[in-house]
C-alpha cells in the first residue's frame, strides 16, 4: 500500500528555496489549487499544506504565522488563529477540522511538493 | 567574650535577643542583672496593666528564655558597683562577676520635680509594674486625682487614673500647651477639647507650688494663687537618665543627666557601652523604645564583629530578618568593614492612642519659615486636627500633626523618610483624594522595599513582602515571628497588614504572566530584557530569552518590542514573518483575504488634490471606501498584489503610511479648532498634526488613539481616548486611558492648563511607561485599571517624576521620533520586500482568484462567508 502511493506521487517545482522567506510561508499555485509553503528554517524544515483555512474558507494559511507547540510545528491562520499542525493537518486548537499536507523536497535551490495522485 | 548587662528592661532585652540572633549563643556569656524582680517587661504598653493584661502578659520573654539562651538573669538584684580597673562589678546581693564588655542599660527613673510636698502619701510616679500595683492600692480610697505633666507620658497616667475609676482628674501642664514637644498649640487646643470631654480637667500654664496635706495628699497649691483639692497626685513630668552607678566609677555624663556615648554608644571607657534612655548622645536623650532597640542592635552588631566572625545572620540594620538565613551561607558574608555598624540621630516621630484620641506627630512638627508650607485641617466638630508641613515646592512632606485621625500616620511617616514625591495636591495626603478616585493602599505601594516600616525593630518594606512571597506569612503573628515587625511599639501593624495584603494579593492575582510557553517572562520583563542583551531580531530574541521555535503568541509582542525599543523598519532582519498578518503586509487583511489601505491624514485635515488622488485611486483599484472612526478614508478590496503600486501612488502624491495595520498610533481626531469654530479657544487641528506626526509609527502593546479638542464642547470626542486634549482658556488639559471598544471609559484627567510643549513632554513619558510596563494588547484603560494606584499614582510618575525616569523616557521618545520612516515607502523600494507582496510565489502576476464581490448600494462587497 505504501509502496502504491509513493508511486502516485507526483512531484513539482514550487519554486526556489530562498522565494520562502525564512520561517514564513508562501502560497503556491499547482493548477487550480493553492498550496501553502513554510521553510521553518529553525528546525531546517519544509512543510506544505493546503492553503485554504477550513475554519472560514480563507486562502491565508500561507500568510499566518508558523511556530511550535511543544515539539509540533504549527500554522496559525491570520484570520482566527486556528492552528494546525505542519506534520499532521490537525487543527491543534480544538476544532473538527483539518488540513491537507503535501511533501516537500528540496534538490538544490529547487523546493518540490509531492501530490499524490490517488 | 563575657558580656555583662546591667539593667533588665525593654532596651537590655532587645540587646540580648539582638545578640544572640547574630551568632551563636556559645561565643558569648551573657550576665544580667536587673532590678526589678520580674523580667524584662513591655513598658510602653503599662497602661493595658489595668485593661486586664497581667504583669506575666506584659513580659518580653518568660524567665525560661534567658536559660534557654545561655543568658544568665540575675532579677531583683542591682549592680551597685564597677570596678573599672579590673573590670569586675558587685551586685546588691554579693556577687562579683568580671567582664570584658560592660552594657549599661539602667533606663530612666521618673523626674521628679523639687516641690515642697512631694513626699505625701497619694504621691505616685508612674514608671514600673509596683508602681500600678501601688497606685491601684491607694486609688480605692480616692475620689479625685491629678497628674502633673501634660506630656505623653503624663497623659497616659492620665488615662490609667480613668481606668482606675477616678474620672475626677486634673492635668497639670507647666507649658501653654499639652504635649509640647509633639504639637502645636492648634493642636493642642483640639486634643484638650477632646480630652475634656471625657472628663478631664486641663490646665496649662499651670506651675504647682505645693502639695498639701497631713501625710496624706488634700490638695495642690500654684504658682497663681489657685488651689484644688485631689485625692492621689501621678507625678509625669519627663524622665531622668539613670546614671548614678556611671558616675560613682567616673564614666563621662551630661550636667543634665546621661550617660555620656558616642556613635557606637561607648562610653569614655571603650569597655563600657550606655544603650536606652540611660544614655546621652549629641546632647539627647532619647525618652522612646525604637532608638533605645536601634542601640541595642548597633552594639551588638559591633560586638559580633568584633570577634571576626561572619556576620551569621544580616548585617546589623536588618538583623530582624532572623531565622531563614541563618546557617552556611552566613560565611560568604564578609564582617562588618570600616567602622561598624553606627548611632544616629534618631527620629522621634510617634503615634499613639491617648484615651482613645489618636495623636500623632512625625517629622518636624513644628518647622516654619520660608522654605516651608503647611497645610492645616481643623474640625472642631469631630475633634480632628491635621497640621502637614511641606517644602515651598510642594514636593516634599516635612513632618506634620495628627490629631483624632491618625489613620495617614505610617504612610505619611514613611513618605517624609523615603522623600515620596508628593501629589500635586499635598492636601489629599491628610483630606483624601476627592476627586471620587479611592486608591486604598496606594501610599503603601508608593514605598520604596527599603523603607523601614517597624522602626522598633528596623524591618523594611521588602522584608514584609518577602515574609509573604517568600516566607507563606498570611497573618500579621505569622509576619511579627518571621521577622518581628510590629513587635515593638505596635504603631506600626496597620501598615504591616496593608503591604501584607497587597503582598498577598499581588501574589493571588498574579498567575505569571508569561507570554507563551517559548518566553517564560512577561512582556514587561521581556522588554526589559530585550533593551539590556540589544537583540535585534526575533531569533536572537528567542535564541537568547526563550525555547523552541516560537509561535503567534510570542512574535507579535517580541517584533513589537523590538519596534518600540530600535525603531527599526519592521520587516528587516527576518523580523516579517514574526509580525502578525497585517504587520507583515502593512495593510489591514479583511474577509475574502484583501487588504485594506488607509493614508495617514494627521488630523483628519485634507486637501482636495488629495481627496481627488484618493478617489481616482479607488476607483482605478476598484476598492471600496468609507470614512474611518478617526477621520480618514479606508479603501478596502485591494488585492495582496496591488499593494506595492497603490502605495507608490499615495506616495507619490504625498501620503504615507496611516499605520491602521499596526499596534501603534493610529489617529489623533481633532475638531475644527479657533481657526474656524466661533467657540474654540486654540487651535486644535494645527495641535492635533504636530501629535500625530509626532508619535506616527511608534509600535506599542496595543493600538493608541488620540483626541484634540478646542474647547470644553469637546466636539473631538478627546476624552474616549488613549490621550486626550483638551483646550482651556489656559493651555490644554490632558486627559489619559480613555477607551471605546467593548468597555469604554472615559479619560482621566492628568494635568490641567499644560503649554504645548509641556503636554507633549507628559504625553512622551505616559506613552513610554505605558509602552515599556503594559501586557501585550491591554490597552491604556485596561493598563490604568489594573495599575496599584490608579491615574493618582500615575499622575505621580508623569507629572511629579516619582519614579525619575522622565528625562530617559523623553529621550527615548525622542530618538524614535527621530528616527521614523514611511514604512510604506521603505518597502516599495525595497525589491526583496516588494517581492513579497504577491499572492502566488510562482505566479506573481496572478490574483487570488477565490476572491469575489458582489455589489452593495454602487460600491462593492467581499462575499460573505459562511
Amino acid at each position: 500500500m505504501l509502496a502504491t502511493i509513493e508511486k502516485n506521487t507526483t512531484w513539482f517545482l514550487a519554486c526556489k528555496a530562498n522565494d520562502v522567506p525564512t520561517n514564513g510561508g508562501v502560497c503556491v499555485k499547482y493548477n487550480n489549487d493553492q498550496i501553502a509553503l513554510f521553510h521553518f528554517a529553525r528546525r531546517g524544515e519544509w512543510y506544505a499544506t493546503q492553503n485554504e483555512c477550513p475554519h472560514r474558507m480563507q486562502m491565508a494559511l500561507s500568510r499566518g504565522m508558523i511556530g511550535s507547540q511543544s515539539e509540533e510545528p504549527k500554522v496559525a491562520c491570520p484570520f482566527h488563529k486556528k492552528t494546525f499542525s505542519l506534520k499532521t493537518g490537525e487543527c491543534l486548537s480544538g476544532d473538527e477540522c483539518s488540513i491537507k499536507t503535501y511533501e516537500v523536497k528540496v534538490e538544490g535551490d529547487n523546493v518540490f511538493i509531492g501530490v499524490s495522485q490517488l | 567574650m563575657k558580656i555583662i548587662v546591667v539593667g533588665n528592661g525593654m532596651v537590655s532585652y532587645k540587646f540580648c535577643e539582638k545578640l544572640i540572633a547574630k551568632a551563636e549563643s556559645t561565643l558569648f556569656e551573657v550576665i544580667v542583672f536587673g532590678e526589678e524582680i520580674r523580667p524584662a517587661y513591655d513598658r510602653v504598653h503599662l497602661s493595658e496593666f489595668f485593661s486586664g493584661k497581667s504583669a506575666g502578659d506584659l513580659l518580653m520573654a518568660p524567665a525560661n528564655w534567658y536559660s534557654d539562651n545561655n543568658i544568665t538573669l540575675h532579677t531583683g538584684d542591682p549592680v551597685q558597683q564597677i570596678d573599672r580597673a579590673n573590670k569586675t562589678i558587685h551586685s546588691f546581693k554579693g556577687i562579683t562577676e568580671s567582664y570584658d564588655v560592660l552594657i549599661l542599660a539602667t533606663g530612666s527613673s521618673a523626674f521628679v520635680p523639687p516641690i515642697p510636698g512631694v513626699e505625701k502619701n497619694g504621691v505616685f510616679i508612674y514608671r514600673t509594674i509596683e508602681d500600678l500595683e501601688m497606685m491601684t492600692a491607694y486609688a480605692k480610697k480616692a475620689k479625685t486625682g491629678a497628674v502633673i505633666g501634660g506630656g505623653l507620658l503624663g497623659l497616659e497616667a492620665a488615662k490609667a487614673m480613668i481606668d482606675l475609676g477616678i474620672t475626677d482628674t486634673h492635668v497639670i501642664e507647666f507649658a501653654p500647651r499639652l504635649m509640647p514637644r509633639q504639637i502645636d498649640e492648634a493642636g493642642s487646643n483640639i486634643l484638650k477639647a477632646k480630652l475634656q470631654l471625657l472628663g478631664l480637667k486641663i490646665h496649662t500654664s499651670k506651675n504647682t507650688a505645693e502639695i498639701t496635706g497631713n501625710g496624706c495628699i488634700d490638695g495642690m497649691l500654684f504658682s497663681d494663687d489657685t488651689k484644688i483639692e485631689v485625692d492621689m497626685l501621678v507625678i509625669s513630668a519627663g524622665i531622668k537618665p539613670r546614671d548614678e552607678l556611671a558616675k560613682l566609677c567616673g564614666l563621662e555624663t551630661g550636667t543634665r543627666g546621661g550617660i555620656i556615648v558616642n556613635n557606637k554608644l561607648q562610653t569614655n571607657d571603650p569597655s563600657i557601652y550606655a544603650i536606652g534612655e540611660c544614655a546621652l548622645f549629641e546632647g539627647m536623650v532619647y525618652g522612646l523604645v525604637a532608638p533605645g532597640y536601634e542601640m541595642a542592635n548597633v552594639v551588638a552588631s559591633n560586638l559580633v564583629a568584633s570577634l571576626n566572625l561572619p556576620m551569621n545572620r544580616e548585617t546589623s540594620k536588618e538583623s530582624a530578618n532572623s531565622e531563614e538565613s541563618a546557617g552556611t551561607d552566613g560565611l560568604q558574608n564578609p564582617p562588618l568593614g570600616g567602622g561598624g555598624a553606627v548611632f544616629s540621630a534618631y527620629d522621634m516621630s510617634t503615634k499613639l492612642k491617648l484615651i482613645g484620641v489618636d495623636v500623632a506627630s512625625f517629622g518636624d512638627p513644628f518647622v516654619a519659615g520660608e522654605n516651608c508650607r503647611s497645610v492645616v485641617f481643623e474640625d472642631t466638630m469631630k475633634g480632628i486636627y491635621k497640621r502637614i508641613n511641606i517644602s515651598s515646592d510642594g514636593k516634599q512632606l516635612l513632618g506634620g500633626i495628627l490629631i483624632g485621625d491618625a489613620e495617614q500616620y505610617n504612610v505619611l511617616l514613611q513618605t517624609v523618610k523615603n522623600k515620596v514625591v508628593l501629589p500635586p495636591n499635598p492636601e489629599d495626603v491628610i483630606l483624601g483624594s476627592r476627586g471620587g478616585e479611592s486608591d486604598g493602599g496606594a501610599g503603601v505601594l508608593s514605598l520604596p522595599d527599603e523603607a523601614i516600616v517597624c522602626s522598633c525593630e528596623s524591618v523594611t518594606k521588602g522584608m514584609i513582602c518577602g515574609a509573604v512571597t517568600e516566607g507563606g506569612c498570611e497573618t500579621i503573628d505569622a509576619i511579627k515571628k518571621c521577622n518581628k515587625a510590629g513587635t515593638g511599639c505596635g504603631g506600626c501593624v496597620p501598615m504591616v497588614k496593608d503591604i501584607m495584603l497587597h503582598t498577598m494579593k499581588a501574589q493571588g492575582k498574579y498567575v505569571r504572566n508569561v507570554l507563551c510557553e517559548h518566553f517564560n517572562y512577561s512582556r514587561q520583563e521581556l522588554f526589559d530584557l530585550v533593551k539590556i542583551h540589544e537583540l535585534k531580531s526575533y531569533d536572537e530574541v528567542l535564541d537568547h530569552l526563550g525555547k523552541g521555535d516560537g509561535c503567534e503568541l510570542c512574535k507579535p509582542p517580541v517584533a513589537s518590542i523590538l519596534a518600540s525599543l530600535w525603531g527599526e523598519m519592521i520587516l528587516k532582519k527576518g523580523n516579517d514573518t514574526a509580525q502578525d498578518s497585517n504587520d507583515r503586509f502593512l495593510a489591514n487583511i479583511q474577509k475574502g483575504g484583501t487588504y485594506s489601505v488607509v493614508p495617514r491624514i494627521p488630523g483628519g485635515e485634507i486637501t482636495p488634490d488629495k481627496l481627488i488622488v484618493i478617489g481616482q485611486l479607488a476607483k482605478q483599484y476598484n476598492l471600496y471606501t468609507k470614512i474611518t472612526g478617526g477621520q480618514r478614508i479606508d479603501m478596502f478590496g485591494a488585492h495582496l498584489n496591488d499593494l506595492p503600486d497603490i502605495w507608490g501612488q499615495l506616495i507619490e502624491a504625498g501620503f504615507e503610511s496611516g499605520h491602521a495595520y499596526g499596534k501603534s498610533l493610529r489617529t489623533v481626531k481633532s475638531c475644527v479648532g479657533s481657526t474656524w469654530c466661533r467657540f474654540g479657544l486654540h487651535d486644535s487641528v494645527s495641535y492635533a498634526i504636530r501629535i500625530e506626526e509626532r508619535y506616527r509609527g511608534l509600535r506599542s502593546p496595543h493600538k493608541l488613539k488620540g483626541g484634540v479638542s478646542g474647547c470644553i464642547r469637546e466636539c473631538a470626542e478627546a476624552k474616549s481616548k488613549d490621550f486626550g486634549i483638551i483646550a482651556t482658556e489656559k493651555g490644554w488639559n490632558l486627559y489619559v486611558c480613555g477607551n471605546g471598544g467593548s468597555k469604554p471609559q472615559h479619560a482621566l484627567l492628568l494635568a490641567t492648563d499644560l503649554d504645548d510643549e509641556t503636554c507633549i513632554q507628559y504625553i512622551d513619558r505616559f506613552l513610554m511607561f505605558y509602552i515599556k510596563t503594559a501586557d501585550t494588547l491591554t490597552r491604556t484603560a485596561t493598563w490604568l485599571n489594573k495599575m496599584d494606584g490608579g491615574i493618582d499614582y500615575l499622575r505621580n510618575v508623569v507629572v511629579n517624576d516619582s519614579l525619575g525616569m522622565s528625562a530617559l523616557w523623553e529621550a527615548e521618545m525622542q530618538v524614535l521620533v527621530n528616527c521614523y520612516k514611511c514604512e510604506w515607502k521603505e518597502a516599495i523600494e525595497n525589491p526583496e520586500i516588494r517581492k513579497r507582496f504577491s499572492h502566488f510565489v510562482n505566479a506573481p502576476e496572478v490574483k487570488d482568484p477565490t476572491v469575489v464581490f458582489e455589489e452593495m448600494r454602487d460600491q462593492k462587497k467581499v462575499r460573505d462567508w459562511k
